[in-house]
């Protein structure tokens, strides 16, 4: 039996590697989490067969629980609210391998079991990572769900204490390496990792928290393999190998959206430097009504829409949607310019529009579209801001200078719907809203949209 | 386990990781993200083996537990939010 379990384990290995190559193309994608289950269920089914489990009445009643509680968070969630979903997620991941880590370490001592070193090494590594990721989610959650300020939580010497905290922790678990068997020392250890959670995240301002939970992602993914080095497990190791590295890859694609490094996400504070910046004199603009804005859009051969977080904030996918769809019936050629950082997690924009049935092929990345601003004839702006920010190109003294961005000042017309002429939450002027082609749409998104479509139909007649 | 073997396997599913997320279509990133999510909750094995261990303490068994619990709340949401995800991204249908 004990055989047929790690001949299991391969199969289930290579069916999560498929499972994440099956992402590629959403034609797959489907597929791609039906491996996935089935490569989980092969896994527990193997690891029950191949080992002799006893206490059945614990593990099942937590099967029970996890599985009450999980389908309802499936299905219940809103789209807005996946990345604090998410981010709850990583929690629950990085608590399972911290707890097991723990769990472990007690056992071994009980026994007098003396562990290799480099099993402890792994296991303190778990926990470590498992505690911290299990706090600094739960703060970026409450972020995310707004019952946290957003603004980064700043004190004096703050990078400073907590590193001292990290190398006390850090040294603790080196201690624990060689001297095992002085388990006082493990709570005091465990404590620490989970304070050392909170203040990592804690100064991180609600606008990076995409780039916070790919970093949570890959730190939980890391737990998780430091488990299978301690449990010499090989599946645990590529499983959380694989998760690490989606992390990974994740967070450096929204670094370089943003043009900012590591070491500026989790340590510069962003967001709170440049209030006084913006303190620009009043300058004039245009704006103009729905009415006008209809007739623009209808006139227009190409429009390119660029939504941004305001957008969900108003609810106004739906919306936008009906819009795009009676300017395709008049023969308007409509794309949706998405830029990496659009939405609070990677790629939430996308998914946002695709609940409001918007065919992914009309989702274009930044890159793709960006040439072809200078053709299109509206640029219709909405709910986004510092993405679409000239200055990010030619201001040398802008927070955002070299933050690569949408090219929108290029198309012929551009028209933005917005509150007020109110900075965005960077803080930052827009010298968008000044230029000669800007029409200034003021209103909720959600409203103003609805008054383009109704002033859409009556010009044609249909 | 021998250590040498472990930090072999763990290589390869870097560079096999890194290779094959390359690749992922940025429009996807948000499911991605909720099915590694799921996919790295296979650490339900370890927290299975800590509690069903035989002669697993109190304190085994309860950590298990809450680990069994956390790590079986995520494989099911993970894998089901995903699917209702990808369920959303259509292609155009051809009307005219």
């Amino acid at each position: 039996m004990a055989h047929l379990g790690s001949y299991l384990y391969i199969v289930s290995a290579a069916l999560f590697i498929l499972s994440l190559k099956w992402m590629n193309s959403p034609a797959t994608a489907r597929r791609g989490v039906f491996a996935g289950e089935t490569g989980m269920l092969l896994a527990i089914v193997a690891t029950v067969l191949a080992n002799r489990i006893f206490n059945w009445e614990w593990i099942l009643a937590a099967f029970f629980i996890g599985t009450a509680v999980g389908i309802p968070i499936a299905y219940i969630m809103p789209m807005t609210a996946v990345p604090q979903r998410t981010a709850m997620s990583h929690a629950c991941g990085a608590l399972a391998a911290a707890l097991v880590g723990t769990a472990e370490f007690y056992r071994a001592d009980r026994l007098h079991e003396t562990l290799p070193k480099f099993v402890l090494v792994a296991l303190v590594l778990e926990t470590l990572l498992g505690f911290l990721t299990f706090t600094g989610s739960l703060m970026a959650m409450g972020k995310l769900q707004e019952v946290l300020p957003q603004r980064p939580i700043t004190y004096r010497n703050q990078n400073a204490v907590n590193f001292t905290l990290f190398a006390i922790a850090a040294g603790l678990g080196v201690r624990l390496v060689f001297v095992p068997t002085d388990t006082w020392i493990f709570p005091i250890f465990a404590g620490l990792a989970l304070l050392f959670g909170v203040l990592l995240i804690i100064p991180i301002g609600g606008a990076d928290m995409p780039t916070v939970i790919a970093l949570l992602n890959s730190y939980a993914g890391l737990s998780a393999c430091a488990m299978g080095f301690a449990l010499g497990n090989n599946l645990l190791v590529v499983a959380g190998a694989l998760d690490g590295s989606s992390g990974l890859i994740l967070s450096i694609i929204m670094c370089k959206a943003m043009n900012r490094s590591f070491t500026n996400v989790l340590f510069g504070a962003f967001g709170q430097i440049q209030t006084s910046h913006a303190q620009a004199q009043q300058r004039p603009y245009r704006s103009a009504s729905a009415e006008e804005a209809a007739s623009i859009l209808e006139a227009a051969s190409s429009v390119i829409i660029v939504p941004g977080y305001g957008l969900a904030v108003a609810q106004a996918q739906h919306k936008i949607r009906e819009l795009s769809d009676s300017l395709m019936r008049r023969g308007v050629d409509v794309k949706f310019a998405i830029h990496p950082v659009a939405g609070r997690m990677p790629g939430h924009m996308n998914v946002l529009l695709a609940e409001a049935d918007i065919p992914y092929d009309r989702l274009w990345e930044m890159d793709d579209i960006n040439g072809e601003f200078a053709q299109c004839d509206v640029a219709l702006v909405i709910g986004a801001n510092d993405v679409t920010n000239p200055a990010a190109r030619t201001d040398k003294s802008s927070p955002i200078f070299g933050m690569p961005i949408l090219d929108v000042d290029k198309a012929r017309t551009v028209m933005v719907i917005k509150r007020s002429m109110n900075p965005g939450f960077a803080g930052i002027d827009n010298d968008l809203y000044y230029m000669d082609k800007t029409l200034m749409l003021f209103g909720d998104a959600k409203a103003f949209v609805s008054e383009i479509i109704k002033e859409l139909p009556a010009k044609v007649g249909v | 386990m021998d250590l040498s073997i472990a930090l072999f396997v763990f290589m390869l599913a870097t560079f096999v990781g890194l290779e094959v997320i390359r690749k992922v279509s940025p429009l996807l990133h948000t499911p991605l993200m909720s099915l590694t999510n799921a996919i790295s909750a296979i650490s339900v094995v370890g927290a299975i083996l800590i509690t069903g261990a035989q002669g697993a303490t109190m304190l085994s068994k309860v950590l298990g537990f809450i680990a069994i619990t956390a790590a079986v709340t995520n494989i099911v949401s993970g894998f089901l939010i995903t699917d209702r995800m990808l369920k959303m991204f259509k292609k155009r249908e051809e009307k005219k």
